[in-house]
């Protein structure tokens, strides 16, 4: 007991400061892209994944897009990775980045808000993908981010949560799990996809074995990234239940 | 024939005829060997069977193959380590392994299937119940299905069916390389991103005859161990969280954290997604870097230390992980089990040692022998004492030179193996070039696809209420079994 209380001491208090203007990333990080320029056909040829349109409507989506940096490196006169992880969006169409500003994701309305604002309860699905997603979910539980503390929690039944977030391109053999954990939420109730896979497929986008998330179940929020960061889970969470203005 | 491993050869030299083929594999298991890769590769409208046998303490691969058009004698009755590779290769290719006593499918990919519609093995009788958990559990995790057959609290069996995962990612590597066929090794299993990402690289290295650099590969050993750091970091807190331990729970949530900030410092990413490329790494570090790196590992350690030691000496702690979840050395051998869960039931295997690659020379491995979740424990905290140590020797002495050589062409008509000991055990990848020198096909074998069968076994006689505690302390990945 003595022990642990010493190393209760040593390892000291960790829980970081969220949001906070301190938060630093690491210089190798790749968040938010910007497009720098509109003559987007060298950073589209280089992008894998189809993310990047040239022609008459240039655009990066983000929802596609894996964050492998391809399109910076062969066209770094185009594309440029900064350091903002804020990168979720309301609609689909949000993510498409163009040169205007990027569109964050809206808080609920009033009637949600008050519903959820305070203590707002998730039931993970993890459906296809590499488990990296859902390995950044389980972080914010750790003392490290203390999801608690905003009233936020992970829970194990669909009935004792306010909605779903569903990670990995949804596979045709979850396709009917993912369905019954959905209904099995009470409404009103929430859909958040969470990391690329669940957006639009990510990397695994057109495979037949896939089927995305299915059109009756409308996605209220989007977090790009593959995975995204752990700072950019919890800051779309917030956003979406009015923690952060 | 005797190859080399990691490196590539002709493939036409290693054809039998199917009896022989048989004949040979049984005999080949049965001197000890280990099946690192069984499967079926299309030829015409027949298959070929392959399969690659491993000899652990000669750091011998040996491969055979054989064409086969009709069915196929099961060879799991005599080495069960073969169970899945056979119903691998029924599902995939439609041969029939006679005599298997298993045969259902695996991924639940073919037409008319149904996931985790099968037919289950159950036990009858008197007070006898069955206990039916998932796709979808309680906590954030991997979905997959699981039944257990009880009597009270006491597990007679437990059948594990996954698949849910699925997502088509081996096939999509046939034609390639191309742009893709990183980012789908990256993602075969998430947690293991610099396991895979090297084995696919070994592989195309291999087949294109490239020498990668020592400071690539010193880098690349970084990455691997800071993985291997932050996972069984990770899992000891959860172990401990699993008997309500609350302190190392909390303590090692945070350092599995810390190693993959230190991973993200040296590429952008936490999980290591685009350090690896074929012939070398795509970041180097420079000495600000080298010196904060070093400073992290060793404040993170010490911290590691002093979260993780609490568990040896808290007596409710090693009460519930003592003589849990016992998998016996003659079961981890006869079901091929690998990596810590293979050397917790005193199985002296670790690729880094029996089949050294890369910058891993000299390797000693660290084996705990009981086969129970303390052994489980125990022995991770052993690799991460080692990891450290390996760290700390590549970033204090990294080579110098170039991190990237040219990788060319791949050769025709070719096949590689490559093999890696990522955390979770060992890693291989089997990859066939064409006339054309693109893939013709590629085989992925992740550890876990050995060694769900032993979290099996480990149910065997036990609690159900232990079944989260032994489940974690092998923390298999269902993505990288489903693929």
């Amino acid at each position: 007991m003595i022990k642990a209380l010493i190393a209760r001491f040593r390892q000291g208090y960790r829980t970081m400061e969220f949001p906070s203007a301190d938060i630093k990333l690491p210089a190798r990080y790749l968040g938010l892209p910007k497009l720098k320029s509109l003559k987007l056909e060298a950073a589209a040829a280089a992008c894998a994944y189809g993310a990047i349109s040239a022609g008459a409507n240039p655009a990066l989506d983000l929802g596609r897009c894996v964050f492998c940096g391809a399109c910076a490196q062969a066209a770094p006169e185009a594309v440029e990775f900064t350091q903002d992880y804020r990168l979720c969006a309301s609609a689909r169409q949000n993510l498409m980045i163009t040169e205007s500003d990027f569109k964050r994701a809206e808080t609920l309305g009033a009637d949600l808000r008050r519903i959820f604002g305070r203590s707002f309860r998730l039931r993970q699905v993890s459906a296809g993908g590499c488990a990296a997603c859902e390995a950044d979910c389980n972080v914010l539980q750790t003392i490290g981010w203390d999801l608690g503390r905003f009233g936020v929690q992970f829970v194990a039944s669909p009935r004792h949560a306010d909605g779903i977030l569903v990670t990995g391109p949804v596979t045709r053999n979850m396709e009917l799990a993912l369905r019954k954990t959905y209904f099995a939420v009470s409404s009103p109730k929430v859909v958040i996809a969470c990391g690329a896979c669940a957006i639009s497929g990510g990397p695994y986008a057109g495979h037949e074995e896939c089927v995305g998330i299915p059109e009756d179940i409308p996605v209220d929020l989007y977090i790009p990234g593959c995975p995204p960061h752990p700072l950019t889970i919890l800051d779309a969470i917030l956003r979406l239940i009015g923690r952060i203005p | 024939m005797k190859i080399d491993h990691l490196s590539s050869f002709n493939f036409g030299a290693v054809d039998l005829d199917p009896a022989l083929f048989l004949e040979t594999a049984a005999s080949r298991l049965a001197a000890g060997g280990r099946a690192l890769a069984y499967f079926a590769l299309p030829e015409g409208t027949a298959h070929r069977l392959v399969m690659a046998v491993g000899f652990d303490r000669e750091s011998r691969v040996e491969v055979y193959s054989a064409l086969f058009t009709g069915p196929l004698r099961a060879l799991t009755p005599s080495f069960p380590q073969l169970h899945l590779f056979e119903r691998e290769i029924w599902e995939q290719s439609g041969l029939k392994p006679e005599g298997h006593p298993w045969l259902k499918p695996i991924r639940f990919n073919t037409p008319g299937a149904v996931p985790g519609v099968a037919d289950y093995f159950t036990v009858h009788g008197s007070q006898v119940h069955e206990v039916a958990v998932g796709p979808v559990h309680a906590g954030v995790i991997e979905p997959g299905h699981f039944r257990f057959q009880c009597h009270g609290e006491r597990v007679f069996h437990l059948e594990i069916m996954l698949g849910y995962q699925h997502r088509g990612v081996e096939k999509r590597f046939i034609g390639g390389p191309d742009k893709r066929s990183l980012h789908y090794a990256e993602t075969l299993a998430g947690d293991t991103t610099a396991g895979h990402a090297w084995a696919y690289c070994g592989a195309v290295e291999a087949l294109s005859g490239v020498n990668v650099p020592p400071r690539a590969q010193a880098l690349r050993g970084v990455m691997l161990e800071l993985e291997r750091l932050a996972n069984h970091t990770g899992d000891l807190g959860a172990l401990a969280g699993d008997v309500a331990y609350l302190p190392t729970a909390s303590f090692c949530g945070r350092l599995r954290g810390d190693f993959l900030n230190m991973t993200a410092l040296v590429c952008g990413n936490r999980f290591g997604r685009s350090m690896f490329k074929p012939g070398g790494a795509a970041f180097d570090l420079d000495d600000a870097l080298l010196k904060e790196l070093l400073l992290r590992l060793e404040r993170t350690y010490r911290d590691v230390e002093n979260a993780v030691s609490l568990l040896w000496d808290t007596g409710s702690v090693c009460d519930r992980f003592e003589s849990t979840g016992t998998v016996s050395k003659e079961a981890a051998e006869g079901l091929g089990l690998v990596g810590p869960a293979a050397r917790a039931s005193g199985v002296g295997l670790d690729t880094r040692r029996n089949f050294p690659y890369g910058p891993y020379e000299n390797f000693t491995l660290s084996v705990s022998g009981s086969g129970d979740v303390y052994s489980r424990a125990y022995v991770r905290w052993l690799e991460i004492q080692k990891s450290v140590e390996l760290v700390r020797g590549w970033l204090e002495n990294l080579p110098a030179g170039p991190v990237e050589a040219a990788c060319g062409q791949l050769r025709p008509d070719s096949a590689a193996i490559s093999l890696i000991e990522g955390w979770r055990g060992q890693i291989c990848h089997f990859a066939v070039t064409g006339p054309d020198g693109k893939l013709r096909h590629y085989k992925v074998v992740d550890p876990s696809f050995h060694n769900w069968q032993g979290l099996a076994m480990a149910l065997r006689g036990g609690e159900i209420s232990d079944f989260p505690l032994c489940n974690k302390s092998f923390n298999l990945s269902y993505c990288g079994r489903d693929l």
